[in-house]
């Protein structure tokens, strides 16, 4: 995959640097509401691209991608209500613990194939969220409050707006990379292969469970990254960001992106919530427009945001 | 013992109602091979109407009645302008459409009925106990849930199974193109399987209605339970749904109800009670995470689908 100039690689190349800028932008013009959307888009973004690993490049149609918002999540916010306040303890517990869960639940659900699995991620998700709901230790239903966001050493500190948008940033920026080097990968052909046939790549010798599975455990250890952004990013964690409309927010964003690329749910993440952002300033009844429209994208666009770009392109994608 | 008589009955009653729901569900799924998450919608929409068209005429039968039919319709609507748009799509874009379908569905319902939920008063006659066995008595309309949907069962399976309209949609869905070249309207027929999956939600939704409040979002954790049935009892299989749904019910309601004593017998008081609520919301997805290691195509597969 050699980047080409394409109107598409032009127009992910300006985005980047556009969101690289932005802290500018705001800065200049007084918006610091923006810098806060924008930390939001950049963390939800970096929680699509991870899901599109599975979903877009193995065609695993996962329904539970946000489960592992809310164990990266609650990893963050329990270490925190217990005393443990250090970031070199807090995020590897929450990639651990989403990384934990990631492996039992697609051990399981990667036995079944198809709406099976679906309905499985979905419950499994389901299952976790009640969970946590019902743990009145750390909040329950209300959530759990952080006071305090994870301790870094010296020049690192998140409760610096436009650094901690710089640290998000950066983040996304490296997810996309290891997405894309994953993709490229021997591994990733293996996992592409898997979703067009796996019959016959099994049939000439992969173990393709396990690459599945390994595929299955890296997109949850990457959203479990972003659930423990999210949390720093709200100072607040409850279940509500495990619920499983969280999990088809993710779904929309990758198939608004676009599932053929790395960076489509990028895409896929800016058009959704700015959407949600514009609508909701325009009625308070904002999802009777988005439901009918996902609708219309759903026949009417395919291959998403992404898609669009390269067929105006003209060219087809590398 | 008395207690536990009574959440057996509620078990089953609970059981049931899933059984309608999940049957919906699975008929749509075998038949058109279409997933549904709005399903959990018409069951909101029936339990809307029913509060609404009782309280206009200012009888629960009549009200109720009207609420399946107008159900029926607006499945029926809901097919001809979407879904039958989706049949034949990839599995990703029925779960988005559909997810699409939800927030439409949920936000007319807040523009429509306002936030707040509704409430469905019983008539005094169903709103009584009735003594079941010498000293055990047992809600009127609990029972009343359980024989309509004993009978709603039977009628499915005579539907199904036995009539001229069962034949067509049986044919339907294991070749679509040649039921509709012997001269079966067949998209006429897929409409009707709807608008009956729809019914059956409504009428789930409906009866739930006096049990709980009406509200917005009802309809979405009942359908992650329904989708737990049908992975359980097979996808597209109406029998693995009957049985899948008496399991959940019960294990659902009887966890609920004795889980927290039986742990306490185990576990420290404070511990008990702070594992408990957690432990019990996780028994039926152990069961189905069993059910799949046992037998991953669920108990009662559907072959060859």
């Amino acid at each position: 995959m050699t980047a080409k100039l394409t109107l598409r690689n032009g127009i992910a190349a300006a985005l980047l640097i556009a969101l690289a800028l932005l802290p500018v932008y705001v800065q200049v013009m007084h918006a610091p509401f923006l810098l806060t959307l924008f930390t939001r888009i950049i963390i939800l973004a970096l929680a699509a691209v991870s899901l599109n690993l599975i979903l877009g490049f193995g065609g695993m149609m996962s329904f539970g991608h946000a489960a592992y918002l809310g164990i990266g999540g609650y990893a963050v916010g329990i270490l925190a209500h217990e005393g443990v306040m250090s970031g070199f303890v807090q995020w590897p517990v929450a990639l651990a613990a989403s990384a934990l869960f990631a492996l039992v639940i697609g051990a399981l659900s990667l036995r079944t194939r198809g709406v099976y699995f679906i309905m499985i991620t979905l419950a499994f998700a389901q299952m976790a969220y009640y969970v946590v709901s019902g743990i009145a230790r750390y909040g329950g239903d209300d959530g759990l409050t952080i006071y305090k966001r994870s301790q870094f050493v010296a020049p690192v500190n998140l409760s610096n707006k436009v650094q901690f948008y710089y640290i998000c940033l950066l983040l996304l920026f490296g997810t996309i990379y290891l997405v894309w080097r994953l993709v490229n990968s021997r591994f990733g052909m293996v996992i592409q292969g898997s979703r067009s046939n796996d019959t016959r790549m099994r049939a000439i010798g992969f173990p393709t469970y396990r690459y599945k599975l390994t595929c299955f455990v890296i997109a949850g250890t990457l959203c479990g990254l972003s659930g423990a952004l999210l949390a720093n990013h709200t100072d607040f964690i409850s279940p509500s960001v495990m619920y499983w409309t969280r999990s088809g927010d993710l779904i929309i964003m990758v198939v608004l992106g676009g599932m053929g690329s790395v960076v489509g749910p990028v895409f896929g993440a800016i058009a959704l919530l700015v959407l949600e952002e514009v609508l909701s300033g325009i009625t308070e009844y904002w999802q009777i427009i988005l439901g009918p429209m996902l609708l219309l994208v759903v026949l009417f666009a395919r291959g998403g945001i992404d898609g669009l770009l390269t067929r105006i392109g003209g060219k087809e994608q590398a | 013992m008395t207690l536990f008589i009574e959440q057996c009955l509620n078990g089953l009653q609970f059981g049931l109602l899933l059984f309608l729901l999940a049957a919906g569900l699975t008929l749509v799924f075998g038949i058109m091979d279409l997933v549904n998450l709005a399903h959990g919608s018409l069951y909101m929409i029936g339990a809307y109407f029913a509060a609404t068209f009782s309280a206009w005429i200012g009888s629960f039968v009549l009200g109720v009645l009207l609420a399946l039919v107008a159900t029926l319709m607006v499945g029926m609507a809901v097919e001809v302008i979407a879904m039958r748009r989706l049949y034949g799509r990839d599995h990703l874009d029925h779960v988005l459409g559909t997810f699409g379908l939800i927030l439409f569905f949920d936000e007319s319902v807040r523009l429509i009925w306002g936030p707040e939920g509704l409430t469905l008063p019983l008539p005094a006659w169903l709103n009584t106990g009735v003594q079941i066995l010498p000293g055990v008595t047992y809600s009127a309309y609990r029972l009343a849930i359980i024989v309509v949907t004993l009978v709603v069962a039977a009628f499915l399976y005579v539907l199904v199974m036995r009539t001229r309209v069962g034949m067509l949609i049986r044919a339907g869905a294991s070749n679509r193109e040649m039921v509709g070249a012997l001269g079966v309207n067949i998209k006429l027929l897929y409409t009707l399987v709807f608008g009956i999956g729809a019914a059956l939600a409504g009428l789930a939704g409906l009866m739930q209605a006096p049990i709980l409040t009406v509200q917005i979002g009802m309809g979405e954790n009942i359908l992650i339970l329904a989708f737990v049935i049908t992975v359980i009892g097979g996808i597209g299989s109406i029998r693995g749904a009957f049985v899948a749904a008496i399991f959940v019910g019960f294990i659902d309601t009887l966890g609920r109800a004795f889980f927290p004593d039986l742990l306490r017998l185990m576990l420290s008081k404070e511990a008990a009670s702070t594992l408990a609520p957690a432990l019990s919301s996780m028994l039926i997805y152990l069961l189905m995470a069993i059910v799949l290691i046992v037998k991953p195509e669920g108990l009662f597969s559907a072959g060859g689908k």
